[in-house]
């Protein structure tokens, strides 16, 4: 594939990537949302299950971990982008 | 070659780097699979992650540079299970970036990206759990990248492109995780009324709605990367999910058994 169709097909890719979750947002109302595992975790309490161990740190609030995850992912993309970066200057080298 | 060096050498100083920060999504939390389940789904991942173990040794000593594909495959993953997609049903859940490693590495190695990452995400961030550990794994480092890369072959063979390819092994992967970890919650909390099947049916309906755009979002942008790295002479089309892999292990093992 050359260079310049390629650049446009992976613009239209990432449209879709933007499209998906704010059709979600739209469509299910609010971010108020405490994650799929939470749910799951929420209904088997409500059975008469209750867990036998705990986890051996959580982060101290919503906050630190908004901190924890956002520094993941910067430090992911950090490495990502470094890496491509890499590769591209030795494909023009 | 002095420069290759220095390169590893900040590779690796990465990679540490990063397992010391976590996060992946989908975790049985702790304390939430009983003993003997727990026991079970540890003692299933424990072969899987040796295999991988040795996976992981035999492709650094054969090609160090895929110590670099391999911090890559990571951080691919880190960005991945940090995005919290927002989903129709108001729930949100995030990506593995499991099946873009697939494609590099091999579904093997991914056994042990997965456990490292999963490991120190229960320290720092209380998602999934010790306890939980091999059930987790099991479902996303093992289960899941197995099926991309049937996914992947089985496409390709009806003669799909590359990328059409690629794209549903992604997706289908990603998917196939949240079935199992269905399947893993509904065996060790069957419903009261309607057993095992009735509580697959509940939780794969709390996961699989909220999962289905989170794996379409995640099979569109492992295609992405994937793009950009054969643009740049990274890597050949051919070399993705190739049997080599296997075929190596299959070898490895045989030598083994005749010693």
């Amino acid at each position: 594939m050359k260079s310049n169709k390629l650049k446009g097909y992976n613009f239209l890719l990432l449209a879709f990537v933007i499209i998906i979750p704010i059709v979600g947002l739209m469509l299910g109302g609010d971010s108020e949302f405490g994650g799929a595992d939470g749910m799951a975790a929420e209904m088997i309490d409500n059975s008469d299950y209750s867990p036998w161990i705990e986890n051996i740190w959580a982060p101290p609030g919503g906050e630190t971990e908004s901190l924890l995850f956002s520094l993941q992912s910067a430090i992911g993309a950090g490495v990502l982008f470094y890496f491509i970066g890499y590769i591209k200057g030795k494909k023009a080298a | 070659m002095k420069q290759t060096n220095k390169l590893k050498k900040s590779i690796n100083l990465i990679l540490l780097l990063f397992v010391c920060i976590p996060a992946f999504s989908m975790h049985i939390m702790e304390g939430y699979l009983p003993v003997n389940w727990a026991v079970i789904w540890s003692l299933a991942f424990l072969p899987v992650l040796l295999v991988g173990l040795n996976r992981v040794k035999a492709l650094i000593a054969e090609t160090p540079e895929k110590r670099m594909i391999l911090a890559m495959v990571v951080a691919f993953a880190f960005v991945l299970s940090s995005l919290k997609l927002p989903s129709v049903t108001g729930s949100s859940s995030h990506a593995t970036g499991m099946g873009f490693g697939t494609a590099l590495v091999g579904p093997a190695s991914m056994a042990v990206v997965g456990t490292v990452v999963l490991l120190f995400q229960v320290f720092l961030l209380a998602h999934g759990g010790i306890t939980t550990l091999g059930a987790n794994a099991f479902a996303m480092a093992f289960a899941g990248p197995i099926v991309t890369f049937l996914v992947y072959r089985l496409f390709k063979k009806t003669g799909a492109s590359m990328r059409v390819s690629f794209f549903f092994a992604a997706v289908l992967g990603n998917l196939f995780t949240y079935l199992v970890t269905s399947i893993q919650l509904a065996l060790a909390h069957p419903d009261a009324s309607s057993g095992v099947m009735g509580a697959f049916v509940k939780f794969i309906g709390i996961f699989g709605v909220t999962q289905v755009p989170v794996a379409i979002v995640e099979g569109l942008l492992s295609v992405m990367v994937i793009n950009v790295l054969i643009n740049n002479d990274f890597i050949k089309e051919n070399d993705l999910f190739s049997f080599n892999s296997f075929n190596r292990l299959r070898k490895r093992k045989i030598a083994h058994e005749i010693k």
